[in-house]
């Protein structure tokens, strides 16, 4: 829909500026050697309200061959073959216009007279047609940068929201009665290890505590948070629990946003690993290259185990915070194998200034 | 059994976790309780049902997430008269705990006094001896959240577990189901009412009184007597259509 006739406030300005141009293409019409004044009013005035119409086409061209992103040669010849098209179509109306008038008694020379204005009518047509191009471009310009605004505010809520769902969910309190539970088991049977497992666990806390305010951390932060969180998570599992690393220096290096790779370890660990019953091993790799940081969690799983709830909820949220941040320059699969299951991600490598 | 010979002989318990310390805690935990003595321990459901049928045990300690079957599925699946303790971090599962008649449901980390109340109200249960059809209470509670996924049998010493894309049909049996997955037959002591209630009812159409089916396991009605239908399944089989049974078809057929 053209964005005049879509906006009811932006019609009637329209119209009414075209009045001005009705007098002027009057005066032209009329001017020595021409039509009697009053042929030019009777011709001018439906003719120039005809190209406010007619001129609403230039908008289309307009968006076929945009301004900036367009070569000269083809937003000439498209705007050029549009201006005659137009202008000549406009010609035809008002010979046609004049024919009619000229019918009445008074007016039998119009038409002859009319045809020696045609000239002068299709310069104008052309003129016209610039201007009417002109204000298409300008519309254009304000409807990309109204989008473009809107589009901005939507990715700052949507970041706001992720952000606030990923601090939430830092620490699941499962995660944490579970560990506990395993805290007051060992304080009997086998003390140093409870100790051990309360240090580790206010590693993990602190961290995860720590992380969630940035806006940015490196990978080797994330993944320090992970480890911490997995020392936790072997002393429950026991030898269930495998984990296997595969890193490059750059990667460690590289900017992401954080608690990133923590909800896809938790994951793999909750819905993976703890569904078998021997348990298995997870799988982190963190490349960069090529200007792209990928990072890969790989996780077996049993597929006759039931399904835990909220499994898709951690990875919803670490999906729509890389949207926030990348835009489409973040790509994001999960696919879920016979018997195993593999995040990866590919962002824009950032590295540290 | 009297209040004096249940004291004489502890009763017989189980304890399945697949976490060791957590294990470990309830053993120890346990093992100053009277009445009760730790005959085994798991850590997964399987095992969990293979230990009580070789070990015979009066109350199961039992956690909810677990591999291969998870709390509730070994519940639907031990013998009625056992008394469950659900043992567990997640308290969301409680409502539907309770649903399914489980005894107590004890929330980790706890204390020992916490344990002992547990086995006070099993012991409790156990006297008074009111065995549940866990199989209905369990559909029951499923209503609550979402349809079933999946459905397990027991068949001996065996579990069957059929996900719902695989059960084709399932046919009323006096007090049994007789459900139809892959060309195979199981059957399962449960009314067709409380399996009807618990699967999805977009997916799962009861054609009959007796008789529920799949849809996408329907290959096509025909007409059968007067005014009567038959439904063909993609395997062949030929399922009695009721009138109401047809109306519900068309319904959701459109």
């Amino acid at each position: 829909m053209h964005p005049i006739l879509a906006h009811r406030g932006r019609l009637l300005p329209y119209l009414a500026a075209c009045a001005p141009l009705a007098a002027i293409l009057t005066a032209l019409l009329a001017r020595p050697g021409g039509l009697f004044l009053g042929e030019a009013v009777a011709l001018a005035v439906p003719l120039t309200f005809a190209y406010a119409f007619m001129g609403l086409s230039a908008w289309y061209p307009c968006r076929q061959v945009p301004l900036i992103r367009s070569r000269a040669l083809p937003l000439v010849l498209t705007h050029a073959a549009a201006a005659a098209l137009v202008s000549a179509t406009w010609v035809g109306l008002g010979v046609l216009l004049a024919g009619a008038l000229g019918l009445a008694p008074a007016l039998t020379g119009l038409p002859g007279r009319f045809a020696a204005q045609a000239v002068t009518l299709f310069a104008a047509g052309v003129l016209l047609y610039l201007l009417a191009a002109a204000l298409s471009y300008v519309l254009l310009a304000l409807d990309a940068a109204a989008e473009a605004e809107r589009r901005e505010a939507e990715l700052a809520i949507l970041a706001r929201e992720a952000e606030l769902a990923a601090l939430k969910a830092q620490i699941r309190p499962h995660f944490l009665f579970n560990s506990l539970n395993s805290i007051a088991s060992l304080a009997a049977s086998d003390p140093p290890r409870a100790q051990q497992m309360c240090v580790r666990l206010g590693d993990f806390l602190r961290r995860s505590l720590s992380l969630g305010e940035k806006a940015s951390i490196s990978v080797g932060e994330e993944l320090e948070l992970s480890r911490a969180y997995l020392a936790v998570e072997e002393l429950r599992f026991g030898a269930r629990l495998e984990v296997e690393e595969e890193l490059d220096d750059r990667g460690y290096r590289c900017l992401v946003p954080p608690l990133l790779l923590q909800p896809l370890i938790e994951n793999a660990v909750r819905h993976g690993i703890a569904t078998r019953v021997e348990g298995g091993t997870l799988r982190v790799g963190v490349a960069c290259g090529g200007g792209r940081l990928r990072i890969l969690v790989e996780n077996p799983y049993d597929p006759e185990s039931p399904s835990r709830p909220g499994g898709g909820r951690g990875l919803a949220n670490v999906r729509q915070r890389l949207t926030a941040r990348y835009g489409e320059e973040a790509l994001f699969a999960a696919k879920r194998l016979a018997d195993r299951y593999l995040v990866v991600i590919s962002v824009p490598a950032e590295m540290p200034a | 059994m009297t209040e004096t010979a249940a004291a004489a002989a502890p009763l017989p318990v189980l304890i399945v976790d697949d976490e060791g310390p957590a294990r470990a805690l309830l053993r120890q935990h346990l093992a100053g309780i009277p009445g009760v003595r730790v005959v085994g321990e798991c850590a997964n459901g399987f095992e969990a049902l293979r230990l009580a049928g070789e070990l015979s045990p009066r109350i199961v300690f039992l956690d909810i997430e677990m591999p291969k079957l998870d709390g509730f599925e070994v519940l639907e699946l031990l013998d009625p008269a056992i008394a469950v303790v659900f043992v567990t971090a997640y308290d969301s599962y409680a409502v539907k705990a309770f649903d399914v008649h489980a005894v107590d449901y004890v929330l980790k980390p706890f204390e020992a006094s916490r344990l002992a109340a547990a086995v006070e109200r099993a012991l409790e249960r156990l006297r008074r001896g009111q065995p549940v059809r866990a199989a209905e209470l369990h559909a029951e509670a499923r209503r609550e959240g979402g349809s079933l996924s999946r459905v397990v049998v027991r068949d001996g010493s065996r579990v069957h577990i059929i996900p719902v894309e695989k059960l084709d049909a399932v046919e009323a049996q006096d007090d049994y189901v007789a459900l139809k997955s892959e060309g195979r037959t199981y059957l399962k002591q449960q009314t067709l009412a409380s399996l009807a209630a618990a699967l999805d009812p977009s997916r799962f159409v009861r054609v009959h009184r007796s008789h529920l089916v799949r849809l996408d396991a329907l290959a096509r009605l025909e007409a059968f007597g007067k005014a009567g239908h038959v439904a063909i399944l993609a395997d062949g089989s030929r399922i009695p259509v009721s009138r109401e049974g047809h109306a519900r078809l068309r319904a959701l057929l459109g």
